[in-house]
C-alpha cells in the first residue's frame, strides 16, 4: 500500500514538472515576440522593453523558466498586466466561486448519473432503460453552453424562480446570499457530467451482473433485490468512482463556458477575459492553478479510493 | 479500407480470418439500429454540408452574409424557416454553410489528434521501456489540463481562428487515441504470431504497419467517432467564447455566441445553431457506440 | 433388495435460449435418476448441454434461457413448479452448487467468511458472530490451514486450489440433501483436482449427501460415480449404473467415448477417436443425433430420432440397435466391438 502511494507521487512530480513547462511555454510559442503583444500594437519602443523587462524576456529561456517555476512554487504567478495586481490575488479571490461550482455540479453529476444508471441497468431493456439511455445520449451531445441558454431563457419567460436569475445582474464574485442561484449553473454543467455517469454506470453493472459470482450469489439463494445491491453494485461501482475526480476537473475547465453564460465571475471568467485581453501571466497563471488542482485532486481520489478498497486487487 | 491492406501476408489459410471478421462486423453492424441510424445521420449530414450550399446559391437567392436590416430578429417563416439574425441575415442558410466549418473542425482535428496519437500509441506499446514511459508522461502532462482548458490555452497563444481550433481541438484529441491504442498494441504485440512473424526476420516498419496496424484498425475507428463528437463540442465551445471563426463566418458556435446577446427577445437565434450541434455530435455519438457494441461481442447480451 | 429412495428425478427436461439467430434447445429431452447418498455423473463434451442441465434443476439460467418441458422432481416434488420465493428457500439450503471456474466464483469484494457466512445467515437465521464461528469450522472442514485466519481473506489472496475449498465450504453450509458440482476440477492443476475429488468423496461419505457431478472427464466419473447419464447433443443417450457403463457401454457414442479414453487396465494398440464434430444446434439431424457419425448408422437412424428404452436393470439407452424396429445387421461393430441387436433375440455378453 505505502509502495503504491509512493509510486503513484513519484509518477505526479514529472507530470506537474511537465504542466509548468507548458504552462510556462504558453508566453513563448507565441506567434512574434510576446513583448509587442503584451504591450498591443503602436506601443512605443520604450513601453515594449518596459513590459520586457518586467516580464523577464531577457534572460534566457531556462533561467527564465526557473525563475518561473521559483516562484510559482512560492506562490508568486507574476502580476497582471491590465490591472497590476498580483496574479494569486486575482485568482484567490475568484477561486471559491469556480471551485464551488464545479464541486456541485460533481455531487448532482454523481447523484443523478447513480441513480438513472442503476435503474437503467437493473430494468434493461425495458421502456424506463431506452428513456434514460436515450436522454442520457443527448446530454452527451449537447453543447452545455447551450443548454445553459435554454434555462436561461425557460425561466426568463416562464418567470420561474426569479432570484435564480438574479447573478446575471454580475455581482463581483460570491454566490450572495441565495443558494438558488447556483442551480441553474450547476444543472448546466453538471447534466453532461451525469450523462457520462449514468452510461458508465450502466454498462458496469450489466457487465458484473453477468459474473460468475452473481451466480455464486443466487445460487446461495439471495433475493434479486440483495443480488443487485449486495453483490453487482459494490462490484459496478469501482470503475465508476475513477472518473469522479475526471469528472470535477472537467468541470472546473467547463466552468470558462458556464461563467461566461451565467456572468459569474469566477476562474473561468478570468482566464476567458485575459485570453481576450492578451494578459498572459493571467491566462498562465489560472491554467496553472486547475491544471495542478485536477491532478492533485485525481491523485487524492486514486489514493483514497486505494485506501478504502485494499480488497480490490486491480491488477 | 481495401482487402489488400488488411491481408496478412504469411496466413496461407483458404478463409482470410480477417476477411471473416470483417464480414461478420459488417452483419452485426447492420443489426445494431442505432449504428446505421447514426451512420444515415453523418451520410446525410456531410451531403448537406456539401450539397446544401450549392443548391443554395444555384438555386435560391439566399446568401449566408446577405444582410436585411429591415427584417432583423424575424421569427421562423416561410421565407426564413429559421428566422433571420439580428443583421436579418436568414439564419437557415447559414446553417446550411456552417455544416462544412463545423465537419472541417470534426474531421481535420481528429484526423491530426488521430494520426500523432496513433504513431505515438503504437510506438510506445510497441517498443515499451523508457520510450513507453517517456510518451505516456507526455500524454498525462496533456491530460492534466482538465476539459476545454488545453485547447483553450493553445487557441490563447495561437490566436483566435478556425486553423488554430482545428489544431488545438487536434492536440487535446493526441492522448486519448495514444492511450487506446498503446493499449490495442500490447494485446496484439502479446500474440505469439508477432513473434513468428518477427523469427521469420520481419523488420519492426513491417511488422507495425502489416501487423499490428491492422489489428487495431477497430478501436481507432471506434475513438475517431466518439472524438470527432467531442471535437465538434470543444469547437464549437471555442467558436462561442469567440476564439474560433470569425465573424461573419456562419460557424455555429459563433452564431450561438451572435444569438445569445437576443435570447430573450429572439431565441430562435440561438436556438437552431444549437439544435444542428446537438444533432450532428449526437450522429457521431451513435455511430460510434453502434460500431462499439458490433465489435465487442461482450457488449452483447 | 431395497429400492433406494429417489432424491431427485429429471424427466424430460427441455431447455431453449433465445438468440439473435433463433431459438436454440441446449438441453432436449434430458432423463436421469439419483438414489439418495449415491453419486450421478453427467458426462458429455463441451456443448451437449450438462451444464445448462444443472442450472435448469435450480432454475439459475440466464435471462434469455427458458425451461420449457420436463419435471424436476425433489422428494417427489416438481421444482419447475415452485414460486421464486420456494426456490430461493431450497438454493445454497437444501440444494447447493459449486461451479467450474474457482478464479471467478466468489465475490472480489467481500471476504471469505462473509460470503460463506451470507448463506447461513440466509437459510439458518444465524447472527453475523454465530455465522462466523460456523464459518471458520466450515474451512477447517474442508481443509483451508489456519482457518481462523483465512476467513477473513478475501478472495485475491487465495489461489484457485483453495478458492474451490471455499466454495465447497460455502457450498456445504447449510448441510443441502443435493450437492451440484459442475465440473469442478477442471480449472485447477492435475495434484488439486485429486484432492478436490477427494474431499467431495470423503464429506459426501461423512455427510450423506447425494452429488450430481458434471463433467466432460471419463476418468474422473469412475473415480467418483455410481450411475452415469451420458449427453449428446442436448439429449441423454445412456444412462447406467457405472459397472455396466464402463463394462458393457451399449451405446455407439459411448463405446467411441470410452475406446478414445487412455486405459491402463486394458490393452489398447492405440487410441481410437471419434469421428466428425458435434452437430451445431442450428442444424440438428433429424433422426438419431449421432448418427451422422456412428459407425453402425443405418437409413432408420438418420430418418428417425430414437427414443430411450429401460432394460431390467433399469439402465436406459436411446439407440436403435436395441429396439425391436433395427433394420442393420444383427451383430453390430462398432469400433471394434460387437453388439447384438435385440430385434434378433439373443443377447451375448462379449469378453471384455
Amino acid at each position: 500500500m505505502t509502495k503504491y502511494i509512493i509510486r503513484r507521487l513519484l509518477q505526479t512530480i514529472p507530470v506537474l514538472i511537465g504542466v509548468t513547462i507548458l504552462v510556462f511555454s504558453l508566453m513563448h510559442l507565441v506567434p512574434g515576440d510576446p513583448a509587442q503583444i503584451v504591450a498591443g500594437e503602436g506601443a512605443s519602443e520604450q513601453t515594449v522593453e518596459n513590459i520586457r523587462e518586467r516580464l523577464g524576456l531577457n534572460e534566457s529561456i531556462p533561467v527564465q523558466y526557473g525563475n518561473f517555476l521559483g516562484n510559482a512554487v512560492q506562490g508568486d504567478l507574476g502580476s497582471s498586466i491590465r490591472s497590476g495586481r498580483p496574479v494569486m490575488e486575482e485568482i484567490a479571490s475568484r477561486f471559491w466561486v469556480t471551485f464551488e461550482l464545479a464541486f456541485y455540479s460533481t455531487i448532482l453529476a454523481v447523484f443523478l448519473g447513480l441513480i438513472a444508471g442503476i435503474v437503467s441497468a437493473v430494468r434493461h431493456y425495458t421502456l424506463a432503460d431506452t428513456s434514460i439511455m436515450i436522454v442520457a445520449l443527448f446530454g452527451l451531445s449537447m453543447p452545455n453552453f447551450w443548454f445553459g441558454l435554454l434555462l436561461i431563457q425557460w425561466f426568463a419567460i416562464g418567470n420561474w424562480m426569479p432570484e435564480s436569475l438574479e447573478f446575471l445582474k454580475m455581482r463581483p464574485s460570491g454566490w450572495g446570499d441565495s443558494w438558488r442561484q447556483i442551480i441553474l449553473p450547476v444543472v448546466t454543467l453538471g447534466t453532461g457530467g451525469a450523462a457520462i455517469i449514468a452510461r458508465m454506470t450502466r454498462s458496469s453493472m450489466l457487465e458484473v451482473v453477468g459474473q460468475d459470482y452473481i451466480r455464486t450469489a443466487r445460487a446461495k439463494g439471495v433475493s434479486e433485490r440483495l443480488v443487485t445491491y449486495r453483490h453487482a453494485l459494490k462490484n459496478a461501482l469501482i470503475p465508476v468512482v475513477t472518473v469522479v475526480g475526471l469528472e470535477f476537473g472537467g468541470f472546473l475547465g467547463g466552468a470558462v463556458l458556464t461563467e461566461t453564460i451565467f456572468a459569474i465571475n469566477g476562474m473561468g471568467r478570468l482566464t476567458i477575459d485575459a485570453i481576450r485581453t492578451r494578459d498572459f501571466p493571467v491566462v498562465q497563471g489560472t491554467v496553472l492553478v486547475i491544471s495542478v488542482i485536477f491532478v492533485l485532486v485525481n491523485l487524492i481520489v486514486d489514493i483514497s479510493y486505494r485506501l478504502l478498497n485494499k480488497r480490490i486487487d486491480l491488477n | 479500407m481495401s482487402e489488400e491492406t488488411v491481408n496478412p501476408p504469411v496466413t496461407t489459410e483458404k478463409l482470410n480470418p480477417r476477411l471473416e471478421s470483417y464480414k461478420q462486423f459488417w452483419r452485426r453492424f447492420f443489426k445494431n439500429k442505432a449504428a446505421v441510424t447514426g451512420g444515415v445521420l453523418i451520410l446525410l449530414i456531410i451531403l448537406m454540408a456539401f450539397i446544401g450550399p450549392w443548391i443554395l446559391t444555384t438555386f435560391t437567392d439566399y446568401r449566408p452574409n446577405a444582410t436585411d436590416l429591415g427584417n432583423k430578429l424575424q421569427g421562423p417563416s416561410a421565407a426564413h424557416w429559421f428566422g433571420t439574425d439580428s443583421y436579418g441575415r436568414d439564419i437557415f442558410t447559414r446553417v446550411i454553410f456552417g455544416t462544412r466549418l463545423t465537419l472541417y473542425v470534426g474531421f481535420f482535428s481528429v484526423f491530426i489528434g488521430g494520426v500523432v496519437g496513433v504513431i505515438f500509441g503504437i510506438v510506445s506499446g510497441y517498443y515499451g521501456g523508457r520510450v513507453d514511459t517517456i510518451i505516456m508522461r507526455l500524454m498525462d502532462v496533456l491530460l492534466a489540463f482538465p476539459g476545454i482548458l488545453l485547447a483553450l490555452a493553445i487557441v490563447a497563444v495561437l490566436g483566435g481562428s478556425l486553423t488554430n481550433v482545428i489544431i488545438a481541438v487536434g492536440i487535446f484529441s493526441v492522448p486519448a487515441f495514444a492511450r487506446v491504442v498503446r493499449g490495442s498494441t500490447l494485446s496484439v504485440r502479446k500474440l505469439e504470431y508477432i513473434d513468428a512473424v518477427r523469427a521469420l526476420g520481419a523488420s519492426d516498419f513491417r511488422i507495425i504497419f502489416k501487423h499490428i496496424l491492422p489489428n487495431i484498425l477497430s478501436p481507432i475507428i471506434v475513438q475517431a467517432s466518439l472524438r470527432i463528437a467531442t471535437a465538434i463540442l470543444t469547437g464549437a465551445g471555442l467558436a462561442f467564447l469567440g476564439l474560433g471563426a470569425q465573424p461573419p463566418a456562419p460557424e455555429w458556435g459563433a452564431m450561438l455566441n451572435e444569438g445569445r446577446q437576443y435570447m430573450y427577445e429572439a431565441g430562435h437565434v440561438a436556438l437552431f445553431p444549437g439544435l444542428m450541434i446537438v444533432l450532428v455530435v449526437l450522429a457521431f455519438n451513435i455511430f460510434g457506440d453502434g460500431i462499439r457494441d458490433a465489435l465487442d461481442p461482450k457488449m452483447r447480451n | 433388495m431395497s429400492v433406494p429412495e429417489i432424491i431427485l428425478e429429471v424427466k424430460n427436461l427441455k431447455t431453449s435460449f433465445a438468440t439473435d439467430s433463433g431459438e436454440v434447445r441446449a438441453v432436449d429431452g434430458v432423463s436421469f435418476k439419483l438414489p439418495k447418498g449415491q453419486t450421478i455423473g453427467i458426462v458429455g463434451e463441451s456443448g451437449s448441454g450438462k451444464s445448462i442441465t444443472s442450472l435448469s434443476i435450480l432454475r439459475l439460467l440466464a435471462s434469455n434461457g427458458k425451461i420449457k418441458e420436463g419435471e424436476v422432481l425433489y422428494k417427489g416434488q416438481d421444482l419447475l413448479k415452485f414460486s421464486e420465493d420456494q426456490m430461493r428457500k431450497l438454493r445454497g439450503n437444501e440444494i447447493s452448487m459449486i461451479f467450474q471456474e474457482p478464479m471467478t466464483s466468489l465475490n472480489p469484494v467481500y471476504t471469505v467468511g462473509q460470503q460463506i457466512g451470507e448463506a447461513l445467515m440466509l437459510h439458518q437465521n444465524m447472527s453475523k458472530k454465530e455465522a462466523h464461528i460456523r464459518s471458520v469450522e466450515l474451512l477447517k472442514l474442508v481443509g483451508i490451514p489456519s482457518p481462523d485466519k483465512r476467513v477473513k481473506n478475501y478472495p485475491f489472496e487465495l489461489s484457485g486450489g483453495m478458492r474451490q475449498r471455499v466454495m465447497i465450504a460455502m457450498s456445504l453450509a447449510c448441510d443441502p440433501e443435493i450437492l451440484i458440482a459442475d465440473e469442478p476440477t477442471t480449472a485447477l492443476d492435475v495434484t488439486i483436482q485429486a484432492q478436490i475429488l477427494e474431499l467431495i468423496k470423503e464429506l459426501q461419505d461423512r455427510l450423506g449427501m447425494s452429488v450430481v457431478f458434471i463433467t466432460h472427464d471419463l476418468g474422473v466419473v469412475a473415480e467418483t460415480c455410481d450411475y452415469v447419464a451420458v449427453m449428446y447433443a442436448g439429449q441423454v443417450v445412456e444412462y447406467a449404473d457405472i459397472r455396466s457403463l464402463f463394462h458393457y457401454p451399449k451405446l455407439p457414442y459411448t463405446i467411441g467415448l470410452l475406446k478414445s479414453l487412455p486405459r491402463h487396465d486394458i490393452e489398447q494398440d492405440k487410441l481410437e477417436p471419434i469421428k466428425g464434430n458435434v452437430p451445431s444446434p442450428h442444424d440438428m439431424p433429424v433422426g438419431c443425433r449421432f448418427s451422422p457419425r456412428c459407425p453402425a448408422a443405418t437409413d432408420l437412424c438418420r430418418a428417425k430420432m430414437p427414443q430411450l428404452e429401460t432394460d431390467e436393470k433399469g439402465n436406459q439407452v436411446r439407440c436403435w440397435i436395441y429396439s425391436e424396429e433395427w433394420d442393420g445387421e444383427s451383430e453390430v461393430n462398432i469400433y471394434g466391438e460387437t453388439r447384438i441387436a435385440k430385434s434378433r433375440g439373443t443377447e451375448t455378453v462379449l469378453p471384455d
